[in-house]
């Protein structure tokens, strides 16, 4: 049988739109399922995947909903190949019953999502409003990595890094985008991870496997349903346990001039950008304020950003939802005495002229 | 020599460790449980089956069979399969719900698998009510028939008839699909039919369903004698047993006798 052809060859620069570097992405880190319902903006992921679908053998089925996308998606996996969705909004509202499923059995899914408006149907265009449901979602206890995207490069690059996350720890992995990520066009350096000495985890099945059960090897018996609360309060606290041993390893973040900081800026996704850009410039002003970007929504990089807040500096939130970022920063950052400030535009971008205005208030004290 | 071991004949395919079952005394599941693992023996297939369960009375079979389970969310076994099936054809997946799991919470997914006519087969056994919440009324709930939700008795008038499962799978489904309805009360022709399900997933042809009718003495509240004649005489006034939709080209098996 020929070695399929892989989807991206050596590495090349492209300008395309964030959904379909999505699908680009997917495809080199060896996916080989998309289950998928249609949502705006996450659309164009399906419509690339599906066209490149029969060139590299991918498999895809629109599904009825996305709880069915969700949970074909985790029968795909069970099988023993690199599965994924996409969605948004309301869809990520019904993904969090695959998804809890998910974290209740270690199934290493991926799902991407595109944020739009909310509550409810909201807009379709963008927000920042799907990080609570995203890191925290379902009932249980947020058992999951929640990466956050700011450009093209980091749909890609993360994109490929959920799937080796989720197969590497066993745990359900989500890449946090939104609609102008996803349909906004800009240059990015498509690659094929293994000549950058990404690794590709591999991909086991977790029934099927060779042999008949209970003859030549024990039947797999998964199950997500127990008896009794101490049956399960063990469960939970062996994936709990599990969940604190990695996340140092998947933890991560960016910062970028807080040592002799009085102001911290504290931004994720497309608002990062904004963000960026006023702080460097502000710094060449040589106004003391530097910014801090958690990559990792879940785990959160609170050990990192409580060594920032410890210094004595005041922190502004910017996010385009109304204190959702706010409210991990706060735990992260929960008995010390430090300030956090918002700047909370939900479901709207924020301008880099009240972030400046806001910050040069701030470093004045007021 | 060892002392006689007296044990129940059991379907080489179930796993021994987790008998006795923990369905209820009187529950039709073991008998649904033991036709399937008897089509398993005889299809010979122990080692390519992949069995979903599904919430509700049937997760308690999640460590039923020496055969690779899943139990899932409720309602959700049919996308789980049909995930797995696609991602993996060699496999023979079997779905295993109730009729709240496939004919109320999880509709959506019966009639778009049947609709994309998915090579799977699904079991769903029908007790007229939900069973491990306590016996409320189910799509399948016979008029009059009292429940938790309906103490005085299922007024159609208010909450319809019963569902006609098998019927409507039958009607949005091509040729290639299998529908069968069973009954525990005729377990030798209940695992034909599921046999025959298998058959016709195994051969590609298409969308397989069977549901058996089953017995709940606990909620219904019925001794032996009125649990027999409830499924027997009340509930195939409203469920037709038999084949309802057979691929031309799904032979009669050999010796296997329609009506047990």
């Amino acid at each position: 049988m020929p070695a399929k052809p892989k989807p991206v060859e050596g590495e090349k620069k492209v300008f395309m739109t964030g959904n379909e570097v999505v699908a680009w992405a997917a495809a080199a880190a060896g996916a080989e399922c998309m289950y998928g319902y249609p949502i705006t903006p996450q659309n164009e992921i399906m419509h690339y995947w599906t066209r490149l679908a029969p060139k590299f053998g991918l498999i895809f089925l629109q599904t009825e909903d996305e709880l069915a996308a969700g949970f074909t998606m985790l029968g795909g996996v069970l099988a023993g190949r690199k599965s994924f969705t996409a969605t948004a909004g309301p869809g990520n509202t019904l993904m969090q019953e695959p998804l809890s499923m998910a974290e209740m059995m270690r199934l290493p899914a991926v799902v991407v999502i595109q944020q739009r408006g909310g509550p409810s149907t909201g807009q379709v265009v963008y927000s920042q409003q799907e990080v609570t449901l995203t890191s925290l979602g379902g009932n249980g206890e947020g058992l999951r990595v929640v990466y956050s995207t700011s450009s093209h490069q980091d749909l890609y690059d993360y994109t490929i890094k959920a799937f080796n996350t989720a197969w590497r720890y066993r745990f359900p992995t989500f890449v946090l985008g939104d609609g102008y990520q996803g349909k906004m066009r800009e240059p990015v350096v498509m690659y094929d991870p293994e000549l950058r000495g990404v690794e590709l985890v591999p991909a086991e099945p977790y029934v099927g496997r060779p042999g008949t059960p209970g003859v030549d090897r024990p039947p797999a018996h998964l199950r997500n349903a127990y008896s009794i609360e101490e049956e399960l309060y063990e469960a939970v606290m062996e994936l709990v346990r599990e969940y604190e041993k990695v996340a140092p390893e998947i933890v991560e973040h960016e910062a970028f001039g807080v040592d002799g900081a009085r102001v911290v800026a504290v931004a994720h996704g497309v608002v990062f950008r904004a963000v960026k850009g006023v702080v460097r410039e502000l710094r060449q002003q040589g106004v003391p304020v530097g910014y801090f970007r958690p990559i990792t929504l879940r785990p959160f990089p609170a050990d990192a950003l409580r060594r920032v807040a410890a210094t004595g500096v005041r922190l502004l939130v910017v996010e385009s939802a109304y204190g959702q970022l706010a409210r991990l920063v706060k735990e992260a950052l929960s008995g010390l005495p430090a300030e956090v400030h918002g700047l909370y535009k939900p479901g709207v971008l924020v301008g880099q002229g009240e972030i400046a205005t806001r910050i040069k208030t701030l470093v004045q004290g007021g | 020599m060892k002392g006689v071991q007296i044990q129940p004949a059991m379907p080489r395919s179930w796993r021994p460790e987790t008998k006795p079952h923990k369905f209820c005394p009187g529950c039709g599941h073991g008998i649904v449980l033991k036709a399937l693992g008897e089509a398993i023996d005889e299809l010979e297939i122990q080692d390519r089956v992949v069995f979903g369960c599904d919430i509700g009375c049937s997760l308690l079979a999640w460590d039923f069979f020496n055969v690779d389970t899943v139990q899932t969310h409720h309602g959700r076994t049919t996308p789980v399969m049909v995930g797995m099936k696609r991602a993996n054809p060699e496999l023979i997946v079997v779905a295993y719900m109730g009729d709240g799991g496939g004919y109320a919470i999880g509709t959506q997914h019966l009639v778009n698998a049947a609709t994309r006519n998915d090579r799977i087969t699904v079991i769903l056994v029908n007790n007229t009510q939900y069973g491990m919440t306590g016996g409320q009324m189910a799509p399948t709930t016979l008029p009059g028939q009292k429940t938790e939700t309906t103490p005085f008795g299922r007024d159609p008038e208010l909450t319809g008839y019963p569902i006609q499962g098998p019927e409507m799978v039958a009607s949005i489904t091509r040729d290639g699909a299998y529908v069968a309805r069973g009954t525990v009360a005729k377990p030798r022709q209940l695992k034909g039919f599921i046999k025959r399900a298998l058959q016709n997933q195994m051969a590609g042809r298409g969308f397989s369903f069977v549901e058996a009718l089953s017995t709940c003495p606990t909620n219904w509240r019925t001794n032996a004698e009125d649990t027999w004649k409830f499924i027997e005489k009340e509930m195939t006034k409203y469920f037709k047993v038999g084949e309802v939709k057979v691929p031309p080209e799904l032979a009669r098996g050999k010796g296997e006798r329609e009506d047990g």
